[in-house]
């Protein structure tokens, strides 16, 4: 059984990290940008970029302004038993997002959409937003916060298989390029591709290949992995830097994320994780065990299982 | 070329605002204040009594929320600053202008060429925009203190009217001038002539999206 508290206080942990420190994947994908840059007004954005991560960590203080939409992914092992369940996890996290938007501070960002009413700590009506996955056997729980800005450079278009792969990378370009002037999406990001699925897991899965995959990982089907790979080339062939100024970087990495669609579509939605990609994980274990990490490692093989049944989870069970 | 680097008084004189070129990094010293739509909607079409002196203690009108809280003893926590996307507020903007006297508009993306010669050059207006976008632990090392916060019950924290204290805070990078120019329209003109290699083998989707347009000297704003 993992105590309730302890998840609180992780959570709240997480926050903080979250808004503070840029997570080291991503880092080291800007520092690589910062050296290729050329462009005079780009260079200066990353360099600034780069003061500013330490800036943050130094004071402790968040990295942006916008400190987005504060959400919860929260995974655990098939075995795992948490105190009070998972109502009352739901309201720790509830309590963690409230209480460090207050405490950071964060920008209370949440509002009803119609009323426009604050309670001023980025807590309402279906947010924070949290989802759920599972893992076979085992007794943990992943708390992973996502502080993603939430205005610009998210799209999602219904294509078909007679779009193919030029139809793929017609609508990959017009998302870069129509939130890539004036640098609306915060770029250099990390693009996150979404294909398949229904028109909401396709955004479900795009926005997880953004915020849950790290700079450098690589999609475990190696012909979506060379995707990636010539996605990334690509949207840094366009010519446009930081702030949509003259220059070559405008995709840290790009992860794509597949899911079974309809027969006749071929959903594709563009989510982009920007130059405050804030994530923070920690795995809480029932023997009151903190880790934290930066890698969500969501995207395992059984999240991407194809199969009626998971296998090597059965065997598992039964050894 | 490194750009150049410029302090400037957030109470300009005509002749220091002159002076400031495409792409010049400015950093600000004096009071400027929060305004977005909030603000807009609350003094332009209800009519409210702005709660300061304008333009004489500032004529600097930030697009942005700041990450801050107010503590029980009434004091105030601000960490991070950043600008929100400034096109939106176009509406507002021009009769705002004309009753602030805001001479420095600041904020994210910039406006259109057509605002700046339409109403920011007879204002004698310039638009600085944040940097990065989100260099907000750096800006809000800029702030010395919170003056006041004002509308706060009315408005919330992120839409309130916060008056900061700058002591050279920034970058900002100057994006308009006096003639109207805009920065993001010249790098755009820079880069649209490479789209068309970059697109080349691409095709349009087979469903079309009503009103869609594959101009790519297009944007989305405006």
């Amino acid at each position: 059984m993992i105590p309730i508290d302890l998840i609180q206080k992780t959570a709240e942990t997480l926050m903080d990290k979250a808004a503070i420190e840029i997570p080291e994947d991503y880092l080291q994908g800007l520092q690589a940008a910062a050296k290729t840059e050329d462009g005079d007004l780009s260079s200066f954005v990353l360099e600034a970029m780069l003061e500013n991560y330490k800036a943050a960590k130094e004071d402790g203080r968040a990295m942006c302004g916008d400190t987005g939409t504060p959400r919860w992914y929260v995974k655990m092992g098939n075995d795992t038993r948490i105190e009070g369940g998972p109502i009352a996890l739901e309201a720790a996290l509830r309590r963690a997002t409230a209480n460090r938007t207050d405490g950071v501070p964060l920008r209370p960002n949440r509002v009803h959409p119609l009323w426009r009413t604050d309670h001023n700590n980025n807590v309402g009506i279906g947010a924070p937003e949290i989802e759920y996955g599972y893992e076979p056997g085992g007794e943990w729980i992943d708390l992973i916060t996502v502080h993603k800005g939430g205005l610009f450079g998210t799209d999602y278009r219904m294509l078909f298989p007679s779009d193919g792969i030029e139809g793929i990378k017609r609508f990959y370009l017009d998302s870069l390029v129509a939130f890539g002037k004036r640098g609306l999406a915060c770029q250099p990001a990390i693009i996150g591709i979404g294909l398949g699925g229904c028109k909401d897991t396709c955004m479900v899965l795009g926005k997880r290949a953004a915020c849950l995959r790290t700079v450098g990982s690589k999609n475990s089907d190696p012909k979506i992995a060379a995707l990636e790979d010539e996605f990334k080339e690509l949207g840094n062939s366009i010519g446009m830097g930081a702030m949509g100024f003259v220059g070559k970087n405008m995709v840290i990495d790009c992860n794509i994320e597949v899911g079974y669609c309809h027969t006749g579509g071929m959903q594709m939605s563009v989510h982009a994780f920007c130059l405050s990609s804030r994530r923070a994980v920690a795995r809480v274990f029932a023997d009151g065990r903190v880790e934290y990490r930066t890698d969500p490692d969501w995207f395992t093989d059984y999240q991407r299982r194809e199969t009626v049944d998971w296998l090597e989870g059965a065997e598992e069970v039964m050894a | 070329m490194k750009p150049r680097e410029i302090r400037l008084s957030t109470t300009p004189s005509a002749e220091d605002i002159a002076a400031l070129r495409l792409g010049d990094i400015v950093y600000l010293d004096g009071l400027i204040y929060t305004a977005r739509e909030g603000v807009y909607m609350r003094a332009l079409e209800k009519n409210a009594n702005i709660p300061m002196e304008l333009p004489s203690e500032s004529a600097a009108n930030f697009h942005c929320s700041p990450a801050a809280t107010i503590r029980s003893d009434g004091t105030f926590d601000m960490g991070a600053v950043t600008a929100t996307a400034s096109f939106r507020f176009a509406k507002w903007l021009p009769e705002w202008m004309a009753k602030t006297g805001a001479r420095l508009i600041i904020g994210k993306g910039g406006m259109s060429s057509k605002d700046y010669k339409e109403y920011f050059v007879p204002n004698g207006a310039v638009y600085l925009s944040t940097v990065g976008y989100g260099t907000g632990a750096l800006l809000g090392r800029g702030v010395e203190k919170v003056e006041a916060v004002h509308w706060n019950e009315e408005l919330g924290l992120a839409q309130a009217m916060w008056v900061i204290r700058c002591n050279k805070m920034g970058p900002f990078i100057v994006a308009s001038d006096l003639e109207g120019n805009c920065l993001f329209e010249r790098e755009n003109a820079k880069i649209a002539g490479n789209l068309a290699r970059v697109y080349e083998g691409t095709r349009p989707a087979v469903l079309k999206r009503y009103g869609e347009t594959d101009d790519r000297s297009d944007e989305v704003i405006g």
